[in-house]
């Protein structure tokens, strides 16, 4: 695999301002694809996550935007180990949890708590509030002091929710407060880390904000790490003190956010900044880049680097040599960018606005 | 002003000009638990060549109100009322012949799941080619023309052999673009654009709204885009339409509405949406609480529950009486503060915020 070539580089320089919580190195995963009768074999791969490389620090935020079929929420699972990784290497402080089994699972998992995108299907209906919330204790065999009520009657009120809605089922709650009690499903068990999984696109404009609060403000008085993906950029900004951009698969681009935003070096991430509607009519400075086509195929992902079939810095080399993710000049450390060609830096972008029409993804 | 009346203040209606023109709209549906009032009281209108966003929470009525311009509803649990004139046609007690001849025609549908809109059973060139056959009498090997036709106008690779697959084989951008060839086979006047970009990403968001603006300019058909997107909006939309539990509050030019609201709502969307070049270190605004329930609507303003100015306003006004759609600051809204008072609260509270 290519990855292993272009990823050696140590991925994070991040200013470390404590613990390295989780070291994620070249973390693959392939969905088989089966074919052929009467017996099946694998014919080839869907390449969701392709050798990943980034750390999260303790009680930091680090945001995973791109388009669907990236591979971000792949990568979120991988993390909480509800997925099995192809290759690479997942390690919680210290620890290797690639393939640890279940049972050396277990204390960690209490650590690493999720927050699912949908929070109709996210909640057993046929379970009243508590019973939700509680689970993890149960499972766990916590058995908080004053009682495991007691605390769900607590963590509802941390969310935002009021105590009463105990014995409640989530069929007569809103969308924004069936989110809330996933979040405090989440922080039952005194979570270190929580991968939110674009935990506030279903819902409401107004209630997104609501939501986007409350986990900030979880963040900043719990002192949880967040993996928070999205592809929502300007939430992502608004969350994540880091941002880590995936296209088809890998890391495009990782950098802090104000660096990220302001001084884009992978064209990628520029066109997916300008693309980004904003609502101010009077905020005429950023150049429209438009990408032409889609995604390709994760099965069959173009040679080279993955996104030279939309970009318009395209050429021989993008085909023949995968970009490695490094610091290149003219960055902050801990900022890095895979391209062979990139960008200057100027999100104000004083490109014509009209893109050469990209190779279509036809092969 | 003095065309505005105390009931639903509409400007008069100038003769002509406007193409579609929906007035005193009600929809409600019987349903098990009671009467739903999706729409009350809309009235709007649109001109040739120009775009109505309209903006607003689900279950705020944007997609009921346009379904029942298209006539859409199911006859059986739903009572339509007011007015709806397209060139001055009246629409709602049409019969379904009429309206038949009329949709897919002169005002097409886009829907915002594409794949569920789609037949997966019909190739997409046959789904393309038969409103063209219905409504012009064309032959099946013209309509395929036509189709292919359509297919490279709104940017599909390969129009030849794309138009023989089936819609699983197309992406997300795709299916949607032949959902927009679908609509605009017959040369609609009339475009009604429901989330059309909800479910895309970004960068293929960007390619859809370019697109309808280009096909707009070249056809001129006005569209209706409904949408949750005040960036979407920001994009595409020439006059905007706010919506609250089913009915108007807001009214205006774009920017109007996005510059200078005057409604509490509006003012709360503002603040509630991360904005790419803002300071991430101001905490976002939520609107407090929940949509409400159109069972049981709050009584007065519908906001109410909800709106952070209420002190502002004299006694319970808000909670006894429904504010009209009045022109304030220069265009519509619906609500109990004085003109002053939302100016003042616009320049002193809410712009600043909005550019921080």
């Amino acid at each position: 695999m290519s990855a292993e070539q272009t990823l050696t580089e140590p991925a994070d320089a991040a200013p470390s301002s404590g613990k390295t919580l989780l070291e994620v190195n070249g973390l693959t995963k392939h969905f088989p694809v089966m074919g052929g009768f009467p017996f099946k074999r694998q014919v080839g791969a869907v390449q969701a996550v392709d050798g990943v490389t980034f750390n999260v620090q303790e009680g930091e935020s680090l945001g995973l935007v791109g388009e669907s079929g990236c591979g971000k929420s792949t990568t979120g699972r991988l993390l909480t180990r509800l997925l099995e990784p192809t290759g690479g290497s997942v390690k919680y402080l210290g620890q290797d949890i690639t393939h640890a089994t279940r049972k050396e699972l277990a204390p960690i998992r209490s650590e690493i708590q999720m927050i699912f995108q949908d929070p109709y299907s996210s909640l057993n209906p046929r379970h009243t509030v508590g019973t939700i919330i509680a689970g993890p204790m149960e499972i766990n065999n916590i058995n908080p002091a004053g009682g495991r009520a007691a605390r769900v009657k607590e963590l509802l009120e941390i969310v935002g929710l009021s105590p009463e809605h105990y014995n409640r089922f989530p069929h007569e709650f809103s969308g924004g407060q069936r989110q809330r009690i996933g979040v405090a499903r989440a922080l039952a068990l005194n979570p270190k880390l929580i991968i939110a999984d674009e935990p506030v696109s279903a819902l409401d404009v107004s209630i997104q904000a609501q939501v986007v609060n409350l986990l900030q403000g979880l963040q900043r008085d719990l002192g949880i790490a967040f993996v928070f993906i999205a592809h929502d950029l300007s939430i992502v900004r608004h969350f994540s003190q880091r941002v880590a951009v995936m296209y088809l698969g890998k890391i495009v681009e990782i950098a802090e956010r104000d660096a990220l935003y302001t001084r884009p070096r992978h064209p990628y991430t520029h066109a997916l900044l300008s693309a980004a509607p904003d609502a101010d009519p009077d905020n005429m400075s950023v150049e429209r880049i438009r990408l032409t086509g889609d995604v390709p195929s994760p099965l069959n992902p173009p040679s080279g680097c993955r996104f030279r079939t939309r970009c318009w810095k395209a050429q021989e080399k993008c085909a023949t040599e995968e970009p490695p993710l490094l610091q290149i000049g003219g960055n902050d450390p801990g900022h890095l960018t895979a391209c062979h060609f990139p960008e200057d830096g100027d999100a104000a972008g004083k490109r014509s606005a009209t893109v050469p029409a990209a190779r279509t993804t036809e092969d | 002003m003095s065309t505005l009346t105390k009931s639903e203040a509409v400007p008069a209606p100038q003769a002509g000009d406007a193409f579609l023109s929906v007035r005193d709209l009600r929809v409600r549906f019987r349903t098990e638990d009671g009467i739903v009032n999706a729409v009350n009281n809309l009235t709007f209108d649109i001109e040739r060549g120009k775009t109505l966003g309209i903006v607003g929470e689900s279950g705020s009525g944007k997609s009921v109100s346009n379904l029942a311009v298209m006539g859409l509803h199911n006859p059986k649990n739903t009572t339509v009322e007011g007015s709806i004139q397209l060139e001055g046609k009246e629409l709602l007690g049409a019969s379904q012949r009429e309206l038949e001849k009329l949709r897919g025609n002169t005002m097409a549908m886009i829907f915002q799941d594409a794949l569920a809109a789609l037949s997966p059973y019909y190739t997409i060139g046959r789904q393309i080619a038969e409103p063209f056959m219905k409504h012009t009498g064309a032959s099946k090997k013209e309509a395929r023309e036509r189709a292919i036709e359509m297919l490279r106008r709104v940017g599909i690779p390969q129009p030849q052999t794309r138009v023989d697959d089936f819609p699983h084989q197309f992406s997300g951008g795709m299916r949607q673009r032949a959902m927009i060839a679908m609509a605009l086979v017959c040369d609609p006047k009339l475009l009604i654009a429901d989330e059309p970009t909800t479910a895309l990403d970004v960068t293929v968001q960007a390619q859809i709204v370019d697109l309808l603006k280009e096909l707009q300019q070249e056809f001129g058909t006005s569209i209706i885009f409904i949408t949750h997107d005040l960036g979407v909006i920001r994009e595409i939309a020439d006059d905007v339409l706010v919506m609250y539990a089913g009915r108007a509050v807001e009214r205006g030019t774009m920017r109007e509405v996005l510059k200078a609201s005057q409604h509490p709502y509006g003012w709360g969307l503002l603040s509630s949406i991360p904005r790419i070049n803002a300071s991430v270190d101001v905490p976002l605004e939520p609107i407090p609480g929940t949509p409400p329930s159109l069972l049981n609507p709050p009584t007065g303003c519908a906001f109410h529950p909800r709106c952070a100015y209420r002190e502002l306003v004299d006694g319970d006004k808000c909670v006894t009486e429904r504010p009209p759609l009045e022109l304030a600051n220069g265009h519509l809204s619906a609500c109990h503060l004085t003109a002053a008072q939302k100016q003042s609260i616009l320049t002193e509270q809410i712009l600043p915020r909005l550019s921080s």
